[in-house]
Formats: C-alpha cells, structure tokens, sequence
C-alpha cells in the first residue's frame, strides 16, 4: 500500500470521512471544514502527514470530520500536544483546531505559548463569541453587555482580541478572515500552510443557535464591503463598494478618510513584514462601529522555528559526541571491583 | 606526631552539619565517593532547605548531609550518626539531637562568635557548657582560623580563603577514617581547572585539615572502616534522579527510538530535566515546557509520534497533569510519567521526601482509569524501574506510573554499570498494513492497541478523548459500549501480572509477621528484618516494585503469615489497598515527618508485635 513519493494528487473527497457531520445546520463550522478539505489537497501534502488536534468545544469536533490522522484532545490543551508531536516527528504538518472558549480562557497559557515558541503549527481559532457546546454562556471574546444564559444582565468582562493576543505572544504569522468569505479563508489557510513557525488564523464564524448574527455587520452581503478591510501586503488600505474609503494615520491614530479627499498616496500601506508589529497592532484595535474589520494576513514574518532549533541541537550534540550509552554510564569517578 | 592508636570498625554514619553556604552537600558526596572506591557500601541522606540562601546563620539556612559507609552490605542511610561535623551554632542546634550519645563531635569553634550564637537563638555558649563534653567526645577545631592559616601565602580574598574551610573539614574527617586524599585531590584539579589558585587553596585546605588530625593530640585514634569488596564489577555513585535519568536514555536506546522529555521546573524532580536536557546527543529532546499541563499534553503528543516519551514532575505537578493523564488513559498510548514524591498536600515540604501519592497515582482521576503502577526501592534501582516501566508500556500500551521519592532522587549509593549487552531490547511495533485496521483492535494476549503512528498512509484515524465502540475506536456513548470499554482498560492493566515477576519473600515461609514495604522503606525495613531475625524472631520482608497490578501471587502469600505490618510514609495508603483488595487485617506503620523510616523504628515495631 506504499504510495509512491512524488507530488501528490488529492481532491476534496480524500480528505471526507464517512462520519456523519453533527454541527448545526447553518453553523459557520460546516462552511470552515469544506474550505479545509478543498483547501488542503491543493498543497500537496500527503493525507497520511497531516495531523489535525483540537481541544473541546463545537470547533473541536473537527478532526473526526477530516480524514487525516487527528487528536480529539481536552479542554485548551490542543497546542500542547501539537509541540510533544512536533518534538518527536518535525515533519509532519499539524493543525490545531480551537475557538473562543478553549484557546482564549482555558488554554490562553498554551496558545500564548506556542506562539512564543515559533512551534511549526497553524491554529486556527473559531471565534463565534460564545460558548457553544454548552448551550451559551459569554466568551473572552464576548463583548461587553452580552446576554447569556450565565450573564442574563448582560457580561460585564472586558473581551480579549485574539489578534492582539497573538502580537503580544509574538506570533510569526497572523491572519484574519470569516466563516461565509469562502475564497478568502481559503487563501488565507494555504497562506498558513506555507508559512513556517506557528501560525493564529482567527476565523469568525456564526453561531446560529446562541449567538446569531454576531458578526452580521461584516457578513450581510449589502454592507460588507463598507464594513471589511481586506489586507493586501503593500497595498493601500481601501475599503468601501467603491474603494472610495480609505486609513489614514494622524499621529498614531489611524482614521477613516474619504480617498478622494487626500489622495491615494496618503493611505496607509499594508506590510506584514514589517520587522515590529506596530502596525499590526494599530489594525488588530480596528472594527466596527468607526472602523472596518480588517481581515487578511496582519502580520508574516520570518523567524527561527522551534521544531528545527530542537533538532539542530540534537543534530550538533550528535556531531560532536558519539552517542556511547556505556560512556554516558560511566560518567564521574567510578572503581572497578575485581 | 601524636602516636595514635587504629582501631577497626565495621560501619560508621557521619552527619555533615553547616549552613547553605558552607558546601556541606559537597564535602559529604567527596567522603561518599572515596569511601566507595576504597570498597565501603555507601548510603546517603542530604537534608537541605528549599530556600537556596537562607539568612546565613540561621537554623532555616542549616543544610545537612548524612553518609553511612559501611564493610557490610546496607541498605540505609544509617539511623543516628556516630560523628557530626557542626559547621556553626544554628548546625549544632539543628543536628546535636541526632547524634548518638557518647558521639564524636567536631566544631568550627571561629563560628561561635556572639552574632552566629544569637541567630541560633543561644544565650550561652554551648561549647562553654561542661554538659557538651560530658555527654559527647567534644572536639573543637578552630577551622576557619586554621584553613586562613594554610592559605596565608596564596593571594586570595579572605571570602575565598574562609570557603575552603568545608575542605579542611574534610581533610580532618579523612585522617579521622584513615581515608586517602587522592579523589578529592584529583576532583579539585578537574573542577577549579580554569583556576588554579582556587585549586590550589582547596588542596592545601584538605592537606591541612589531614595534618591537623594527625599532629594534634586531639584525636587519639585514627579509625578504619575496611572496604567490602564482595561485588565484582564497575561501579560508580549515583542518585535516584540520575539514575532515571539514564534509564529513560536507556529504554529509548535499547528500542532505537528518540526520547523525548517534556518537564516543568519542580523540586525534587527538576535534576532529571537538567540531566538529560544535556545529553541530546543520545538523541533526547527536552522540552521545558509553560507549565505541568503542557508537559503532559507534550508527552501524549510525542507518545502518539512514536517516540518514547516521558514526563517528569513532583506529587503538584501530578494534581495538575490528573485531567490529561486521564486523556492518555483514554487514547491508550505508551508512555512513562514520574512523580519524584515529596512532603503535601500543597506546597508541602519541598525538599523533605514522604510516600504519600499511591492513592493520587492510583485513583487521582475522574472515572475508572486504571494504569500500571511502580515503584522503585533505591536510588540505583531507579534506572531498572523506569526501564521496566517503558517495556509495560509498550507491551500494553498505555501510560506507566512511575513513583520515585525525595529520598532516592537525591539520595545517593554504589551502582554496578550494567553492561550493554545484559540489556534486553524492548521490541516495539508500529502496525503499517491498512488492511482490516481498527484503531482499538487488542492484542489477544496482552490486550494492547496498535500503536499505529501518523505518516502511515492509508490509516489516518482520530482518537480522542470521548467514549469509544470496542474495536474501532468510533465514538460511542452506547451503554454497553461504556462497559465495555471501561472492562477493557480494566483488564488489559490486569494482565500485566502475567508479564511481572512474581512476589519474593525474603525470611522463612511460615514466618509470623510479613513486613511488607513499597518505595524508598525497603531498605530500613529489610535491615530491620534482618536484625529482628538474628534476635530470633519470626519474621519475613518482601517488598513491592509493583503496585498496579499487584504480582499474581500477593493473595496466598499474604495468607501464609499470622501477622503482615506495612510501613510508608504517608497514613496507611498501601494498607488501605491491601486491606481492601485482599481483605487482609494488615496492621498500618504510618509515618508523616518528611523524612525516611530509621531501622530503630521498625525494629521497635516488629518487637511490638512479635514479643
């Protein structure tokens, strides 16, 4: 059953498992897990390579839907086995499937620090503002005032933003985009795919039962575009049916300008590679109701990987000292008894 | 010279007494390996703080160091010393209480100065109370004065000079038990080699302190204390956390796999980190991870890979670890997970050892979630153990507790090299063939799943932690499937007696009292036992390595003797096991003061029960 190396050709199909999809009719889950298996064949990468881990929650029931090898794991700790895995077998590219709930309250210790590490992984964050699975109690991202079944006058906690989460951790790569934008959550996930270190794709999706709507300012097709900044490296932001709209920097507060009235020269210009994350930062502050949501890739850096800085100590531990199990018994005095 | 007479002795236990900063921890490992070499059995017990420099002088700032060495096999760190070397006043008044009466007692006399005594919290003088004498063979040594002495040409400063006196100590302690000065004098050209003054100053020390002892007419016998030498082999000093250290490379090496240890600092298991995050070149990756949950996680995560994967904490890090220990459980992958125990609940005591996380290792999770549990007995004995606890993992894969102590991480005793070629590989196999593959199909013997891992084409599968239908691992919450499944993880721990030695008695089959022992208590109870013996007592010791399952034969064994006594230290949790499981009326030895059983105590025991 050896398949033979060479570039691989997979099609949406391969990627289907026979089980029956349980998420709820409408849920944003069902247009994330069809993006993945169209998207995942496009990069060449054999099935058998791909590990797909989530924690707990309606997003983690992922990788039961992929037919890739995957981990149904606990509560928050998806990231932590993605780094034992990435430690044992670097080659191997791993998916981490989270949410709101389980990557930003329980296991906001992990997330941040996977991040930090550079480990070689893509997390993608469903971000639905609610807790799901458990029938819809607030979130950390829930904003202030929500009306829950643990918070029926309304949440009074501060919401997290995970774009600013994962700048703060010092995320290597950092992107945004939404459940219904079909083709550009699918560019956005090749992105993450091919870039090396550890990847935060937060992807707003819509919980049709408890939280319906929560981003229907960017998703209701009439507005969408007055509401979404779509992020292109070196581009101008513009936004707008038109691009008649565009951000402007006053001082160190970006503002929304009428195009026509400053000139297209006097827009801010998009750099993910910007060597601080300046930037990045002013854009994750960004959203409604004075601003667009931006979405796209905030930030894509280059960085020493963790997976590869373990194994290339390894490798030069190796290349200095033969691995001689008896030399490692006999270290400090020992005496031979006759 | 003073013509000293040389008497012989068969075993002495010395109590190395200072502050945190006066390398106690130092000068006794010196006199433990030389006394190894010269072919003394060795055994040790360090006692230090948790606090790395505790106000200098102060009773919380005493470290302390015990060495038992010995012409006989032991199997003890020794109970009261015969010979305590009190650095200051705080040493003297934290150790005299140990030391046995008419005991040798050596003094830094310059360290009983007023401010020393007042932080000891002495009103007087003791070296001034004639009871000090009377009671002990007093031996003041004005050391500190001595050592500047000996160092008065070398252009160091004073504060380096005044180090060296832990040397001149040792010195003293050598021409005391007529030990060559050859391994210290070579350990301190190996250690201060890029400083050749300080070197330098540390050999004359160690010189001047062997001279003192023979030309002052303080000592008048000069005691020797012949080497054993009954063992042939090469042999070395090791602690219990080095030793699982090298097990853990071992059983990696001896199934060609990488070894990945995942790890969050904490006492007393952190030297096992240090250790092997330094020997990447037998293929080991450390990973010091954001904390306990994450070093387990990581472990499942590297299990799952292939690699042998391992993760090593203390009894907290355990509480921790409980809910992704379950999910191992749960997903059924081979890996190892040491708890090195100490004093709890809580905080607890740090550095003090206890035996109190059976019950945890046993029961600490939610559900019924059975694992193998094992425990070594000695600090060398850790190495065999963790090996054996790998090859139980793979054989029926699953996760493998391992219980060390305290006592034998940091405890220290000869250890025979094992040769490479008396260990047995541990096969491991990795199904490839798709064809008819289940992810939880068992092996018929031993009820293991495959351990299929990811790569292998044609098998992609997701396990996780929800119930599962018995063998294809699909998620089921079928109430038969439940049962199921929880009598599989049951008896597939079950069957791991059939793969275990079974359980040896050592002393007289129809003995009226059973010592029984698990953990680090071997050797004080089999040292009791043998002298309750010689007194003419009925009495028999076995000792468990394995506590989940128990050896196939505990049941009749148990039944062959009138009486059975368990000594732990923690309130009685094997006996409650033993009680429970056996329905045995085994008597509780408890024993909750963060520190080991002395022999005295079970002997004291044993004569309660038998007379």
């Amino acid at each position: 059953m050896k398949r033979e190396p060479g570039p691989v050709k997979l099609t949406r199909k391969d990627f289907a498992t026979s089980q029956d999809v349980r998420w709820c009719p409408g849920c944003g889950n069902n247009a994330i897990l069809a993006q993945m298996q169209k998207t995942l064949p496009e990069l060449g990468i054999p099935r058998e390579n791909i590990v797909i881990i989530s924690g707990i929650g309606c997003s983690s029931r992922f990788p039961y839907y992929m037919n890739t090898y995957g981990i149904h794991s606990i509560h928050g700790r998806a990231p932590t086995l993605a780094m034992g895995l990435k430690a044992a077998r670097p080659e191997l590219q791993v998916w981490v499937v989270t949410g709101d709930g389980d990557g930003l309250a329980i296991g906001g210790n992990h997330l941040t620090h996977a991040l930090r590490r550079n480990i070689d992984i893509n997390i993608l964050l469903f971000n639905n503002r609610i807790y799901g699975l458990t029938k819809g109690q607030y979130s950390p991202t829930s904003e202030i005032g929500t009306k829950t079944s643990s918070s029926p006058d309304g949440s009074i906690e501060n919401p997290v933003n995970p774009v600013g989460i994962a700048i703060g951790s010092e995320a290597s790569f950092i992107a945004r985009t939404v459940d219904v934008f079909q083709k550009h959550m699918s560019m956005v996930l090749k992105r993450s795919a091919d870039h090396r270190g550890a990847g935060l794709v937060e992807i707003a999706q819509n919980c049709i039962i408890f939280n319906d709507a929560t981003w229907g300012h960017i998703t209701a097709p009439d507005n969408r575009l007055d509401n979404v900044l779509y992020l292109e490296h070196g581009q101008p932001m513009r936004f707008g049916k038109e691009g008649e709209k565009g951000i402007c920097l006053n001082g160190l507060r970006p503002e929304v300008v009428r195009v026509a009235d400053v000139g297209a020269e006097s827009l801010l210009v998009h750099d993910e590679q910007a060597s601080e994350p300046t930037l990045a930062y002013l854009l994750s502050r960004m959203g409604p109701p004075d601003f667009p949501l931006p979405v796209g890739v905030f930030r894509a850096i280059d960085k020493p990987v963790y997976s590869q800085l373990l194994t290339e100590q390894v490798h030069q531990a190796q290349a200095r000292t033969e691995a001689d199990l008896e030399a490692l018994f006999r270290q400090g005095e020992t005496w031979i008894v006759p | 010279m003073s013509p000293s007479a040389r008497e012989k002795l068969e075993q002495v236990t010395i109590l190395f007494s200072g502050d945190s900063g006066d390398g106690m921890q130092l000068t006794g490992s010196q006199l433990t390996t030389t006394s190894a070499i010269l072919g003394n059995d060795v055994s040790t017990l360090p006692d230090y703080p948790s606090e790395i420099r505790a106000p200098a002088g102060s009773v919380a700032g005493v470290s302390a160091f015990q060495l038992h060495f010995s012409q006989q096999e032991i199997h003890t760190p020794g109970d009261s010393p015969d010979v305590l070397v009190a650095m200051n006043p705080a040493a003297l008044k934290t150790s005299l209480p140990r030391l046995l009466p008419h005991g040798i007692l050596i003094i830094d006399q310059d360290a009983f100065t007023e401010r020393n005594l007042a932080k000891a919290g002495y009103e007087n003088n003791p070296l001034d109370d004639p009871e000090l004498a009377s009671r002990y063979q007093l031996h003041p040594v004005p050391a500190t004065t001595l050592t500047l002495n000996a160092l008065d040409q070398l252009d160091l400063k004073r504060t380096l000079k005044m180090r060296c006196k832990n040397f001149f100590t040792l010195g003293l302690v050598y021409w005391l038990y007529d030990r060559p000065l050859e391994q210290s004098q070579e350990w301190i050209e190996r250690k201060f080699s890029r400083m050749p003054l300080v070197a330098e100053a540390n050999r004359l020390a160690l010189q001047a302190g062997y001279h003192y002892g023979e030309t002052s007419a303080a000592f008048a016998v000069q005691w020797t204390v012949p080497g054993a030498c009954n063992k042939a082999g090469s042999w070395r000093i090791i602690n219990g956390n080095e030793a699982a250290a090298l097990g853990f490379v071992t059983a990696a090496q001896l199934a060609d796999k990488p070894l990945v240890y995942s790890s969050y600092p904490i006492t007393p298991a952190t030297d096992v980190l240090n250790h092997l995050s330094r020997w990447k070149h037998m293929n080991v990756r450390t990973i010091q991870t954001e904390d306990e949950i994450a070093a387990m996680g990581s472990a499942i995560g590297a299990a799952y890979g292939g690699a042998f994967s391992v993760t090593g904490t203390s009894g907290p890090g355990i509480c921790l670890k409980s809910e992704a220990i379950g999910l191992a459980v749960m997903l059924e992958l081979p890996l190892v997970i040491l708890n090195v125990q100490r004093g709890g609940p809580s905080t607890g005591l740090p550095t003090k050892t206890e035996q109190a996380d059976l019950l945890q290792a046993m029961y600490g999770r939610h559900g019924e979630s059975p694992l193998p549990i094992l425990a070594a007995a000695s600090p060398g004995d850790c190495f065999d153990t963790v090996i054996e606890a790998f090859r139980i993992a793979v054989r029926h894969c699953t996760p493998v507790f391992v219980l060390s102590e305290g006592y034998l991480a940091n405890g220290s005793e000869p250890w025979r090299i094992p040769a490479l070629q008396d260990l047995e590989p541990i096969i491991v196999r990795h199904p490839v063939d798709p064809d008819g593959f289940q992810p939880y199909a068992r092996d018929t013997t031993t009820l293991a799943r495959p351990w299929v891992l990811p790569g292998t084409p044609g098998m992609e599968h997701c396990i996780g932690g929800l119930e599962k239908h018995p063998p294809t691992g699909a998620v089921s919450y079928a109430p038969e499937d439940h049962a199921a499944m929880c009598q599989l993880r049951a008896d597939k721990v079950a069957r791991v007696a059939d793969f275990i030695p079974e359980l040896q008695v050592d002393g007289p089959r129809e003995a009226t009292l059973l010592v029984l022992t698990w953990g680090g208590t071997c050797g004080a109870a089999l040292t009791a036992v043998q002298h309750a013996r010689q007194q003419g007592r009925s009495v028999a010791h076995a000792h468990l390595r394995y506590l989940n399952p128990f050896p196939r034969n505990m049941e009749e064994l148990l039944a062959r003797h009138e009486k059975v006594l368990i000594p732990e230290l923690n309130a009685g949790q094997l006996a409650l096991l033993v009680r429970g499981r056996y329905l045995v009326d085994a008597i509780s030895f408890p024993k909750l003061r963060g520190q080991p059983f002395s022999v005295r105590e079970i002997e004291a025991r044993i004569e309660e029960l038998l007379s």
